[in-house]
């Protein structure tokens, strides 16, 4: 009874990674570059939502929107501001961008809301679900994740194979000039994918916090950094992946925290992750590209 | 016209850092409201000078502090530098040390070794005599290294972690980590609360990890089975659900928590929603979980934790009172520390003699003859002494979170 609970509050940990990674594997898999800035992203979202319901009241669904609406903006504007003026330039000064553009935003967080953590109030309400007896208790932000992480991919597939702005998306991620000489706006295209990557980071924030109702601003960071892992883990610019990553990713830190060590946990995570890339370089579900010379 | 503009832009950056500048070197005389600590905080640093102690016939003693006034810790730091002030005042309008004035300076280190280190040469930049500081283990450890090379005496309220006081120019006004564990398996053991204990722990801290060691040696001789000793580390401190879990299963009927408030809140928080709840038990660190923004105190309800300090004791009604006044706020064991650690400055300053002209080296000389000499009544113990190594003799005191406040036991 103990695995199933282990195994359950990892999938709900390894959703929360899915989706910061799809945001990753999109941006990568289209841009061509990989946003630092998302993780942070995450953390904006997360005091949308603490500012909107914890300190002045509002309802939880108003802070879920809002949060949406502010990390949307927040992206397309990053991406306006510190990227689309690189677009030409080296991929390691996009880069460094990327991470200039998150420690921006960590500071312009610790100067207004200060470094002191807060406790996040939990958005999810839902009682928990209790199984055999009481005995395995599920609790009902878990379930709300899980149920969210499925959703979101199920719909990211429909978007981007069945209508037009995903098929340019998939046009502008396999070849840039091609797309553009096709009629089709880049620049545009991929500010609607840095559009729906933050939109994905504030819902990823609010159901980060939500679980784990620490919020500073360096919330972002360390989650951030594992979702990177989970869409290299299951192949960078692949949707699918990116939610295989996630989910495999939070499952192993989790079993490994409760019968190998929880000291060692990160370490096991990340060796995993040295295994995976020694056998498969491009990730369990990456495709292998030959370039041509 | 780009380039105009950002030559605009560069002169008013430089007028700023000017005037930047301009204010922090006459910011002796700038007082900020009590308890509007956060705002000012974002400059990092704030000097606050004794009134008129400048010019007075006998001198001045300045002395240096060194906390986290930021960052995850903040709430101990500010306690430390709130309880440091209330007693340097209270000195001063008594008549001072040796009929000298106190100047006090505190420093924000952010609970980060190397930032307590640029505070520490800050502090010795404005001929800092003593220093009360700093208030974490690890930033302590890193700026004792410093002080003992340079012979500045120096004081911890609450840096507990056995290298705190390294030098022997260092003493400290809490008990050590291995004390502090071994007294908490003590009381568990003698006052029979529970038999099978869990250990939740931030492998990552010295702080934590020194307690746990002590705890889990002397529990044996208490007869107490340590069930379950899950740790985490600063990089995973947001997802206990494993550690609870395990602890859970295990049948734990008491949690050690030997770590600092900030991790607890959401430990307590994972523990309620999972419909765990043993008794939680924690040391020093966990003063400060009442004040967590946005925190649901119901869920402390019960917590136990060894404290030297409580603000229902007799013996401090005066300092809470005055602290309330000044603060709006109710004391942390910090700020009481920090309040012993000035009385204990004064006490030992009186009893060698030292005065305001003397360099800090011959100061820390007769300081550290005059530290084992003295005995204080305070409010963190009655009757303490030091040893030559830095180490206090006092007993050690719990306390439970009933209705939001601390009772003592």
């Amino acid at each position: 009874m103990s695995f199933l609970s282990y195994l359950i509050n990892g999938i709900s940990l390894g959703s929360v990674y899915a989706i910061i990674a799809l945001g990753y594997t999109m941006v990568y898999g289209i841009a061509k570059m990989l946003n630092f800035a998302h993780g942070d992203i995450i953390m904006v979202g997360g005091f949308t939502v603490f500012t909107i319901v914890s300190t002045a009241g509002g309802s939880p669904v108003v802070g879920v929107l809002a949060s949406i609406v502010v990390c949307t903006v927040l992206g397309v504007t990053i991406e306006k501001v510190a990227y689309r003026p690189l677009r030409g330039a080296s991929p390691l000064a996009v880069l460094i961008t990327a991470i200039g553009v998150s420690y921006l935003l960590q500071n312009v967080a610790l100067l207004i809301f200060g470094s002191n953590a807060r406790q996040f109030t939990s958005v999810v309400t839902l009682p928990a679900l209790k199984l055999a007896g009481g005995k395995l208790s599920i609790s009902g932000v878990t379930i709300v994740t899980i149920i969210t992480c499925v959703i979101i991919m199920l719909a990211l597939t429909t978007f981007i194979n069945k209508t037009k702005i995903g098929q340019a998306m998939l046009a502008v991620s396999e070849d840039k000039g091609a797309a553009t000489l096709m009629g089709i706006n880049v620049n545009g295209t991929i500010a609607v994918t840095f559009a729906i990557g933050s939109s994905l980071a504030a819902i990823a924030g609010v159901l980060l916090c939500s679980a784990y109702p620490s919020l500073t601003p360096y919330t972002g960071s360390m989650p951030g950094i594992k979702a990177f892992v989970a869409a290299v883990f299951g192949g960078i610019g692949s949707i699918p992946g990116a939610m295989i990553g996630g989910i495999l990713l939070g499952v192993i830190e989790n079993l490994a925290k409760a019968y190998i060590s929880s000291q060692l946990a990160d370490a096991i995570v990340f060796s995993v992750l040295i295994i995976v890339l020694l056998v498969r370089p491009t990730g369990i579900l990456g495709k292998k590209i030959n370039e041509k010379v | 016209m780009k380039k105009r503009l950002l030559s605009l832009g560069l002169a008013v950056a430089m007028a700023a850092s000017l005037t930047a500048c301009g204010s922090s070197g006459g910011s002796a005389e700038t007082k900020a409201p009590a308890g509007e600590t956060k705002a000012a905080d974002a400059a990092g640093t704030e000097t606050k000078a004794a009134e008129e102690a400048a010019e007075s016939a006998g001198g001045v003693f300045k002395i240096g502090g060194i906390g986290p006034l930021t960052g995850p810790a903040a709430a101990y730091g500010i306690a430390v530098k709130n309880g440091m002030e209330l007693a340097a005042k209270e000195i001063n309008a008594a008549g001072g040390i040796n009929g000298a004035q106190i100047e006090y300076n505190f420093q924000d280190d952010e609970h980060d070794p190397e930032k307590a280190i640029n505070a520490y040469n800050t502090l010795k930049d404005w001929d800092m005599q003593m220093l009360l500081g700093t208030v974490t283990s690890k930033p302590c450890i890193a700026v004792v290294a410093e002080s003992q090379v340079d012979n500045i005496f120096q004081i911890t309220p609450s840096g507990s972690a056995v290298e705190c006081i390294s030098g022997d120019n260092a003493f400290r006004v809490c008990f050590s980590d291995p004390d502090q564990g071994k007294a908490s398996a003590q009381y568990i053991g003698e006052h029979k609360l529970a038999t099978k204990i869990a250990i939740i722990y931030d492998s990552s801290t010295e702080y934590s990890d020194g307690i746990r060691e002590s705890f889990v040696a002397e529990a044996a001789n208490q007869g107490l089975e340590i069930v379950a000793s899950e740790a985490f580390t600063a990089d995973s401190n947001t997802d206990f659900s494993v550690q609870l879990d395990k602890a859970k299963e295990a049948g734990a009927e008491l949690v050690f928590l030997p770590i600092y408030y900030q991790e607890a809140s959401v430990i307590l928080k994972q523990a309620s929603d999972k419909e765990f709840s043993p008794i939680f038990f924690g040391c020093d660190g966990m003063d400060g979980i009442l004040s967590v923004e946005n925190f649901d105190t119901s869920l402390a309800e019960g917590l136990m934790l060894l404290t030297p300090f409580s603000v229902d004791e007799e013996g401090s009604k005066d300092f809470v009172e005055a602290y309330r006044a000044a603060y709006n706020e109710e004391p942390l064991q910090f700020a009481a520390g920090a309040y012993d650690g000035m009385y204990a400055i004064k006490a030992a300053a009186e009893k060698s003699g030292i005065t305001p002209d003397m360099s800090a080296s011959d100061i820390c000389d007769a300081m550290k003859a005059a530290m084992t000499e003295i005995t204080i009544d305070g409010l963190t113990g009655t009757g303490m002494t030091w040893t030559a190594a830095g180490e206090p003799n006092k007993a050690p005191k719990a306390v439970k979170i009933e209705n939001g406040v601390y009772v003592i036991q």
